[in-house]
């Protein structure tokens, strides 16, 4: 993965800046609560959300399952139709064939529609050290880029940004990019994406390169899909004469038929609509209409090392709705730059470390950005357990293990720093298998009960935990003791 | 190695020991949403194109060329693109000037017209969704894209289905197709639904058929 988050601090510290932010605090609630109450009406006038949920488990896994017939069956249908095909390994392999498919056009920009993949490769940075500008045209992206900014949300990522903040960048940033913000701009939302259509208008009539990742592909077919809601995808996608398209290979879905399960969940799931405004579906090239050449870029970028883990693989079915965010209370408090990733939210907290392994301390810490509460795999529209797969990855960071990284089987080492816990787990696991040793224990802690302090003032470490934490108080008697004494509680027996 | 060998390899290796699955997948959703008539089904089309800020017309055969004429009055366009399909007889009371598109058109040249007339493909009324597929009748994908007043001519109730499972049915995967459900918009301004950004920002569909009862939702 990019190295755009490179010296992230680990989650608890950059959270805790996050949550000191009371502007932060209000846009982030402001924001999620919109989404959350429209999401739920949304999802309710389906009756059948269940079993569409199902279905789209069920399609995802079985791609995923024969990902590798499916690979080959999309690049023979899209070479057929017209668009050529390119396979990269890493994000490195991806920019690197990107920036000279642009360069051989001898154009020095391109225009870019809002890509997941694109942001998780760095593309826009390593055009810009080949000398190309890419210009980001979804209005959230960019505020981002005006704002010399990071991405804070996977649908929208200004989320952490509120109307005031978005004019005042605008009206100061849009004149180096291009044409400058009109006069007397005020933060009313209309004005705003008005100044954003006219801001973009000049750089869409006259590109020639777009740039765009997909929702979808179409293995029987060779059919793209990208769902939007501005406009400005389909003016990335039709207006160039080339199209690049940067694809996550787990962004298969077998048949045409497949699409109309997801052609209901996406867009119910992600802006709360029945249906969101665009959707555009290309096939190769089409004469006379759209992009002449088609590359798709097919991007692997640790997503066969996620395949590789069968518990953390079925986060690969994600479809990047971002309902998990909305719904999620640690990033409805801490926001999206706390996760040091372009994947931020619950869904973040389990592809990072799995696409870029849990070596540095950011990724180490992402599994334990969870209060486990479960709210994110309730909302998913494919089922993705995320609270099972976030105690999967803690007890890799933890006891450390075998895992693949970039395609060879590893053996990682506990993670330092839960020296504590794994003592605390050792003695626990002597302990219980020890009937008579936990009974005494039990006895001692209820006869010294009243000696006992509220909370334990633990050094070192541990006082993160024992600091906010009372200790549990401990009964008079023991409740096996009192079993027995009462066999079981007859008679009401106290 | 080409990098083509390595991921799909990686890809073998990762599912080595995956159990194998055979099982079809089971599609126990619904192929539409309630029991509806075929007038039940135009009438939620209107009610959803409506509740995303299209504007819906409703008019007979007869009266198409007479409604198109008066919308683009109303309008006050000069000028209307009309892709090379067109029905004529549609635009035949229209006094903006038509202007053919042309493969050569540049898109600043598509950027000075007011409006663009289309058919469409099939209409989709659970979620209020016209489709176009490119036909000769619609068009280049970017003659309704860059004029800010698109116009949209549905047959009811032929052209029209109550689901996306059964608009699906009815396209063509290899021609290129553009879903539209409402004016352009955006979400990304603190989470709330605004109208109007690079794509048409007004939409107005006519929905022609016989009218059981006329002038509804005029």
């Amino acid at each position: 993965m990019s190295g755009t988050f490179v010296g992230m601090p680990a989650f608890p510290k950059a959270a805790h800046e996050a949550v000191n932010n009371p502007t932060l605090r209000g846009n982030l609630r402001h924001a999620t609560h919109t989404i959350r109450a429209k999401r739920e009406k949304a999802v309710a006038e389906v009756s059948d959300w269940a079993e569409l949920r199902e279905a789209g488990k069920r399609i995802k896994d079985h791609t995923l399952r024969h990902l590798d017939d499916y690979l080959v069956q999309l690049e023979e249908s899209v070479t057929a139709a017209g668009g050529i095909v390119h396979w990269a390994a890493d994000a490195d392999e991806a920019n690197r064939i990107v920036t000279e498919l642009v360069k051989a056009t001898g154009e020095s920009e391109v225009v870019k529609v809002k890509s997941m993949a694109t942001q998780e490769i760095g593309l826009n940075e390593a055009l810009e050290e080949a000398g190309i500008h890419a210009y980001e045209t979804d209005l959230a992206e960019l505020i981002v880029q005006l704002g010399k900014d990071r991405p804070s949300h996977i649908l929208v990522p200004a989320i952490h940004r509120n109307r005031g903040e978005i004019r005042d960048i605008f009206a100061k940033e849009m004149s180096e990019w291009g044409r400058p913000a009109p006069e007397g701009l005020t933060d009313t939302p209309a004005e705003l994406a008005e100044a954003a259509r006219l801001h973009l208008r000049e750089k869409f009539l006259r590109a020639k390169v777009g740039v765009s990742g997909a929702n979808f592909m179409v293995a029987e077919t060779g059919t793209l899909v990208v769902v939007e809601s501005e406009g400005n995808g389909r003016m990335c996608l039709t207006l160039p004469e080339t199209l690049i398209s940067v694809v996550g290979i787990e962004k298969i879905v077998p048949t045409w038929q497949d699409l109309e399960v997801f052609l209901q969940t996406l867009p119910r799931s992600s802006t709360a609509e029945r249906m969101n405004p665009y959707t555009s579906t290309w096939t190769g090239t089409t004469d006379g209409d759209g992009p002449k050449t088609f590359h798709l870029v097919l991007l692997d970028n640790g997503r066969t090392d996620t395949l590789a883990d069968e518990v953390g693989r079925q986060a690969l079915r994600c479809i990047r709705c971002s309902a998990c965010l909305n719904v999620c209370p640690v990033y409805e408090r801490a926001g999206g730059h706390a996760y040091g990733s372009v994947y931020p939210g619950p869904i973040g907290a389990i592809l990072s470390p799995q696409l870029r392994g849990t070596a540095s301390e950011i990724d180490a810490s992402l599994p334990y950005a969870s209060s486990l509460c479960g709210a994110c795999y309730e909302v998913c529209p494919v089922a993705i357990d995320i609270p099972e797969v976030l105690v999967h990855l803690r007890e890799r960071v933890v006891q450390g293990g075998e895992v693949t990284r970039e395609g060879n089987k590893v053996v990682l080492k506990p993670a330092k720093g839960h020296a504590a816990e794994r003592a605390a787990m050792r003695a626990a696991r002597w302990a219980f298998a020890r009937p008579g040793a936990v009974r005494a224990g039990q006895r001692l802690a209820s006869r010294t009960r009243r000696l006992h302090p509220r909370r334990l003032p633990l050094p070192g470490p541990g006082k993160a935990w024992s600091e906010t934490r009372d200790l549990p108080p401990v009964p008079a008697e023991p409740f096996r003791d009192w079993w027995q004494r009462t066999q079981g509680g007859k008679g009401g027996a106290k | 190695m080409s990098s083509r060998e390595r991921i799909l390899g990686r890809v073998r290796r990762a599912l080595a020991d995956a159990p194998g699955d055979d099982t079809p997948i089971e599609r126990t959703y619904l192929r539409e949403h309630g029991d509806r008539t075929v007038e039940e089904t135009t009438e939620l089309l209107a009610e959803n194109l409506a509740d995303y800020r299209a504007i819906v017309h409703r008019c007979s055969p007869d009266d198409l060329a007479v409604t198109l004429a008066g919308m683009l009055a109303a309008r006050g366009a000069k000028t209307v693109l009309v892709p090379p399909g067109l029905d004529p007889s549609w635009l035949a009371d229209a006094d903006a000037e038509q202007v053919p598109d042309r493969l050569e058109s540049t898109p600043h040249e598509l950027d000075r017209i007011d409006s663009v007339v289309t058919a469409c493909a099939v209409a989709v009324a659970e979620t209020g969704t016209i489709v176009l597929d490119g036909g000769p009748d619609q068009g280049r994908r970017r003659i309704t894209l860059v004029p800010d007043h698109h116009i949209c001519v549905v047959r009811v109730p032929d052209q029209v289905v109550g689901s996306v499972p059964q608009a699906l049915e009815r396209l063509d995967p290899v021609r290129p197709l553009t879903w539209i459900s409402g004016p352009s918009a955006t979400s990304d301004i603190e989470l709330d639904r605004v109208e109007g950004v690079h794509g048409p920002r007004t939409l107005e569909v006519v929905l022609v058929g016989a009218q059981p009862s006329a002038e509804a939702n005029s």
